[in-house]
């Protein structure tokens, strides 16, 4: 069994869990069954070409899975995913 | 959207800030959440990774992230939001800040000026759009409301707001409605 910790942001559309288990043998595989389990996450997870959005890090323990085989990456039992927000801002233009 | 912070949290970010101008500086907010009311009771510096010019943009470590979000549940708390600082420039959201905004989270914003603290705003995307909530800190006995930072009464806002906001939505960019 696969653990993906969902961030704050997106528990609301997880009843409030703040992480969800999954039966997975890959990042990608992980990602659909938790889409599929909690469809209204789709958007704040995938672009509009179904690929992880740009924001969006997705850590396999303490590695950014981009490090890995990004969501090719594969996946053993007790393994714990998090779905990470991407924190930035800044007050304006770079001079 | 009703938010108060406890006067020793708020003196803490204010610290945090004035220290790291003339650099952007960041950090997360904790705490309680009753309905529509938000109290902030905790806060925890974190640092500032961008490798592009600090005065003027912030990113926090995916890790220092999950740091949080683990240390909220441990003591019970809700990581509510971030708090970060505009140097030289007003505490209204940019869009880069609008760029990366989550929805759920308060986002405070601090304008600090040659090195102090001129205003403190909260803001949460609500329909997409950045909303100033109240922001306030609660009259206590314990309180010294003479040295607290001043936070402006709401209705004294008058700047306009980036218009469009929340990750994972497709929206469109508006830079004409950007003051910074």
């Amino acid at each position: 069994m696969i653990t993906i910790f969902i961030p704050t942001p997106l528990r609301r559309f997880t009843s409030d869990k703040s992480s969800v288990i999954v039966s997975a043998r890959s990042v990608t595989e992980a990602i659909r069954q938790l889409i599929s389990a909690h469809p209204s996450l789709t958007p704040y997870i995938y672009d509009e070409s179904e690929l992880i959005r740009k924001h969006v890090r997705i850590y396999l323990g303490e590695e950014d899975i981009r490090e890995k085989q990004g969501i090719d990456t594969l996946l053993k039992d007790g393994d714990e995913l998090s779905i990470i927000p991407a924190i930035a801002g800044g007050s304006g233009r770079l001079k | 959207m009703n938010t108060t912070i406890d006067s020793k949290i708020l003196k803490e970010i204010q610290s945090h800030l004035e220290s790291s101008y003339p650099h952007e500086a960041c950090g997360f907010i904790l705490g309680h959440e009753h309905k529509d009311h938000r109290r902030i009771t905790k806060s925890i510096e974190v640092e500032n990774k961008s490798v592009e010019n600090q005065r003027r943009r912030f990113i926090i470590d995916p890790l220092d992230y999950m740091k949080a979000e683990k240390q909220a549940l441990k003591e019970g708390l809700s990581l509510l939001g971030i708090y970060h600082s505009h140097p030289d420039h007003p505490a209204i959201p940019s869009i880069h800040d609008l760029e990366f905004a989550q929805p759920y989270f308060s986002y405070l914003i601090h304008s600090i000026n040659s090195g102090k603290l001129m205003d403190s705003r909260s803001y949460r995307l609500q329909n997409e759009k950045f909303v100033e909530e109240i922001f306030s800190v609660p009259v206590s006995r314990n309180s010294v409301t003479s040295e607290a930072p001043i936070l402006k009464p709401l209705e004294a806002r008058n700047q306009q707001l980036p218009l469009q906001g929340a990750g994972g939505k497709k929206r469109k960019s508006n830079a004409s409605t950007i003051l910074t």
